[in-house]
């Protein structure tokens, strides 16, 4: 919120109206406590009657072994092609604040 | 994590959220701004801030995680001893409540200061910043950080540190790193704790623990250890010894490391240093 409010001062918003959010699962942030917790979060500031979008990313991982890319789950990131475990995340720890959208 | 329910803010970085804090931006465009910050921003800059401390020192910062009663403070004690007249150690405690952690410390003779929290349930970089103030850092090799036992919200705060220890021990079960996939993609080393209790317990296979975390693509070493019987111990000796010396020669070359975070973490702090020039300095 912090920082929402920060850059709505910069750009003298009066009223944030959507704040886009990127959010992997394996960031540890639960979507539906974030979305639940907004409203509150956002009372009496300029976000209060903000949207909030939050963009679930997919967990995707790279092989070290033969290079090609799979889809993977939150407690298991090997390869579906070959089985290899040495893989490296390319998608899927996001927290990220992506966007925000403002009237001024 | 905490930031859904409120309870990242705590006594140490409450004043950000008070008094709107101070944030550097990017930005373009009239109405709507693309950020790409990560969320923990705050969090991230004292960070920073924190790992430029230890560095002017020399001091290699250890970030110790995992459940409460898996043998944090018990492993720090033997560490301290084994290490006594070679290295010299300083501890930060975290607890919800109490000074008896910190007590423990100092009966090795070691310097250690608490950090009670009260209900939150991780340190965060701004409470660490707090307790470096009351503690003195010039000398020390290596300082511990002990986090609040919890296996979730001390995975996602980087304190400046620069390596994550992730504790698992014997009594907590196999499958820990499966369940907790945040936390142990954290660890840097995976220290397996209690193995002393190994004989007696039919449901800890400490091949499994490794092949749970192996799936998590983790690279890492496996330590498995007791700090009654003092198994392993000279493994975990020694990798310490090592990770002090690839740090100084780091250093030496002008460079830091970070502890296993989120990316998006590691890419705020290239781009703070980079473009925004930022230099820190501190009154010490």
């Amino acid at each position: 919120m912090t920082q929402v409010e920060t850059l709505a001062q910069q750009h003298h918003a009066r009223a944030i109206v959507k704040i886009i959010l990127d959010i992997g699962p394996l960031s540890g942030i639960e979507k539906d406590l974030l979305a639940a917790a907004f409203p509150i979060a956002s009372a009496g500031s300029l976000a209060e009657n903000a949207q909030l979008q939050i963009n679930d990313l997919p967990i995707r991982v790279r092989c070290n072994a033969c290079n090609l890319e799979s889809d993977a789950s939150v407690n298991n990131l090997v390869c579906q092609h070959c089985g290899n475990w040495r893989t490296t995340l390319i998608s899927g720890d996001e927290m990220l604040l992506k966007r925000i959208e403002m009237d001024t | 994590m905490c930031d859904t329910c409120g309870c990242n803010v705590t006594s140490g970085n409450k004043h950000l959220v008070e008094s709107g804090g101070k944030l550097s931006t990017t930005s373009d465009g009239k109405a709507a701004v693309d950020v790409l910050h990560s969320l923990l921003h705050e969090n991230d800059h004292q960070a920073m801030h924190n790992r430029e401390h230890f560095d002017k020192r020399q001091t290699l910062a250890v970030n110790l995680m995992s459940s409460p009663g898996s043998g944090k403070t018990t492993l720090l004690e033997k560490t301290i001893q084994a290490l006594s007249g070679k290295l010299k150690i300083a501890v930060i405690e975290g607890d919800l409540e109490t000074e008896n952690d910190a007590e423990r410390i100092r009966r090795q003779g070691v310097d250690a200061v608490q950090i009670t929290t009260g209900s939150a349930c991780h340190l965060d970089a701004h409470m660490v910043h707090d307790g470096l103030h009351q503690m003195q850092l010039d000398g020390v090799d290596i300082l511990f950080i002990e986090n609040v036992g919890n296996l979730v919200c001390p995975a996602s705060f980087d304190l400046g540190h620069h390596l994550n220890i992730t504790l698992l021990s014997t009594t907590e079960g196999e499958d820990k790193p499966s369940k907790y996939p945040v936390m142990f993609r954290a660890a840097d080393l995976l220290l397996i704790t209690k193995a002393d209790l190994l004989p007696v317990l039919d449901d800890f296979n400490v091949d499994k623990a490794t092949e749970n975390f192996r799936k998590l693509s983790k690279q890492e070493p496996v330590i498995t250890v007791s700090s009654k019987k003092t198994d392993g111990f000279e493994q975990w000796l020694d990798w310490l010894e090592q990770q002090l010396q690839a740090h100084r020669s780091r250093l030496r070359e002008g460079k830091s490391t970070h502890p296993n975070l989120q990316k998006d973490g590691i890419e705020m702090h290239q781009h703070h240093e980079q473009p925004h020039g930022h230099h820190h300095h501190h009154a010490d």
